[in-house]
């Protein structure tokens, strides 16, 4: 029988995310998926499972969670407080979560979303080939106290392991590219533009990230003129106040506001993760430079299982120490290494 | 016309192909078509194609190389013919979508009809035989930009915002008209009420509407809007148009 996690306690804005539906744009529908995309693979790769797995992305602040059978669980994307039955754990790790402990994951410290993986995914129910909720869209909702959640067949494997923070948290300069708009600002205002340090709006969420500055808009010489456009995630536009709005995952298709240019990829979960208040910068960098950029953010999105560590714990931390079978799999001294190979 | 069409990169993402500066029922059609062509070629590195009002974008792979290449292919593919009178896509429908006009599901028909220079029952004569295409899908999953109308109905956008239409809801300005996927506020003319859902995320067929079908809205009752109004259909007829 398949595992379930029941939400004990839901936090305001937790979903089902996985790395999205892409292929509709044409019919009005963005891809969505995770808003931190780097954080689903880097739970795959603590799990060993694919990144497309569908986890739990909580905006802002977690919740609490009661698994019916021993499950693996990772916990990756902005820092929470966790702890099981009391005990705090370490975040960006794989854990064995024991049948009816108690999960409690608190507030996000340095970032905006956290997620919770468990192996074998959460299997709800696939739209259009995929598991992610896409609120702007009215597929799926926000997830409930009490509601339970099936689990995927875990195929198994280690837990305990840790990787590396990712310099993304706290990041302050975000690389852009000039898109179909750029032209349209002047040589001054895109100056200005990239001179500027920008604070992360509190108005923030998976369609887009409104940025405050001090002194004047941005705005073009035709600034309402401008027809309607394809919009991809990623986009900077500039609203008619002249506050630029970085467009997430969830955004619309298209829009009629003009984009001063756009966030590559590997940067926006820069943007995702900034606090509110957060400092941002955006930097115009040439195409060879951004493909070049993406392509070593592949190189390293393929890289995580490599850089998985033991986790380090403290044995005077662990207070049930006795509890623990610490002596499985070791290897006996009179018994012949090769005799299983022979059987 | 020389400065267009105009090819354009998109960030990362793709190439633009723009046909005018502003909306034109023939840009639009020009940018249908050529989507229309571009998916015929069955270029291996194109991974989706979508219009807006008056371009194609073509999505791919970016590379130096591939930016080159595919402005090269776009380039020949738009000298091939004129564009802007080229016939509409094959495989397109035309949609019968009934709908209450006015009444208090529909509040703002009357205001509507007087900036048009219209009586309310001309409007509704006239507004429920008028023949529209989609000019593009945007803003929801779905939701489709329909016209162009009669100039007479180049209404301006209502200056505040109507705090909350129901999905299903007709909508006109700029002689267009939009049917709302979701609830949503607006600043469009809330002129009629159907039931017809354009997005049904778990069913066979999730986006009724493709750009370039056609729509006409009979007017009916408020008695037969109720018999209709829990069918997600919202007793639509469709034909093929050939």
């Amino acid at each position: 029988m398949s595992a379930a996690l029941t939400i004990l306690q839901a936090g305001p804005a937790m979903t089902i995310q996985d790395l999205g539906r892409p292929g509709y744009r044409a019919l009005g529908l963005t891809h969505g998926g995770a808003a931190d995309p780097t954080a689903l693979h880097e739970g795959a790769a603590l799990l060993g499972q694919d990144p497309n797995c569908a986890a739990l992305e909580m905006a802002g602040s977690g919740g609490s969670f009661e698994a019916d059978q021993d499950i693996r669980i990772a916990l990756t994307g902005a820092q929470m407080q966790v702890s099981i039955d009391g005990e705090p754990i370490a975040w960006n790790a794989s854990h064995l979560l024991p049948a009816g402990a108690k999960l409690t994951i608190g507030g996000a410290r340095d970032g905006a979303y956290g997620y919770l993986h468990v192996g074998g995914g959460f299997d709800v129910k696939p739209v259009m080939e995929s598991r992610s909720s896409h609120l702007a869209a009215g597929i799926g909702a926000l997830l409930q106290s009490g509601e339970v959640l099936p689990l995927g067949a875990d195929k198994g494997g280690e837990t305990n392991l840790t990787l590396p923070r990712d310099s993304r948290f706290g990041a302050e300069r975000v690389r852009i590219v000039a898109s179909m708009q750029t032209d349209a600002f002047d040589d001054a205002t895109r100056a200005r533009f990239t001179e500027t340090t920008f604070r992360r709006d509190a108005r923030a969420n998976r369609m887009g990230a409104r940025m405050d500055h001090d002194g004047e808009g941005f705005a073009t010489g035709g600034q309402l003129t401008i027809v309607s456009e394809v919009i991809t995630p990623g986009d900077i536009q500039i609203t008619g106040d002249g506050a630029p709005f970085v467009l997430m995952c969830e955004c619309q298709t298209t829009g009629g506001y003009p984009r001063i240019g756009t966030v590559i990829p590997c940067d926006l979960p820069i943007v995702a993760q900034a606090q509110p208040g957060a400092a941002l910068q955006f930097a115009f960098i040439d195409l060879d430079e951004a493909l070049a950029a993406e392509t070593r953010h592949r190189a390293d999105l393929a890289a995580l299982p490599k850089r998985r560590q033991l986790l380090l714990r403290d044995p005077a931390r662990i207070r049930d120490l006795l509890a623990y079978q610490l002596i499985s799999g070791v290897v006996s001294a009179t018994a012949d290494p090769f005799e299983e190979d022979k059987t | 016309m020389t400065d267009w069409p105009r090819i354009r990169s998109v960030g990362l993402s793709g190439l633009l192909i723009t046909f005018a500066e502003r909306m034109s029922e023939p840009a639009n059609c020009a940018a249908l078509a050529f989507r229309a062509a571009v998916e015929e070629q069955g270029w291996p590195e194109v991974t989706e194609t979508s219009t807006s009002l008056v371009s194609t974008f073509v999505q791919f792979e970016v590379s130096q190389d591939a930016i080159a290449t595919m402005t090269d292919r776009l380039r020949d593919l738009l000298q091939t013919r004129d564009w802007f009178a080229e016939a509409l896509p094959a495989g397109r429908t035309l949609w019968h979508v009934p709908t209450v006009y006015g009444t208090d599901l529909a509040p703002q028909l009357e205001e509507a009809a007087e900036a048009a220079g219209l009586d309310p029952d001309a409007a509704i004569a006239e507004l429920s035989q008028s023949r529209v295409r989609v000019l593009t899908i945007g803003f929801a999953p779905g939701q489709p930009y329909m016209g162009e109308l009669a100039p007479h109905w180049d209404i301006p956008r209502q200056q505040g915002l109507t705090k909350s239409v129901p999905p299903g809801s007709l909508v006109m300005a700029i002689r267009q008209l939009i049917i709302f996927t979701n609830a949503s506020p607006t600043g469009w003319r809330h002129i009629g009420q159907t039931a017809f859902r354009t997005f049904r995320p778990g069913s066979e067929m999730p986006f009724p509407l493709s750009p370039g079908d056609e729509l006409i809205f009979p007017s009916i009752t408020r008695q037969e809007f109720d018999r209709i109004s829990d069918d997600p259909t919202g007793g639509a007829e469709r034909e093929a148009l050939t």
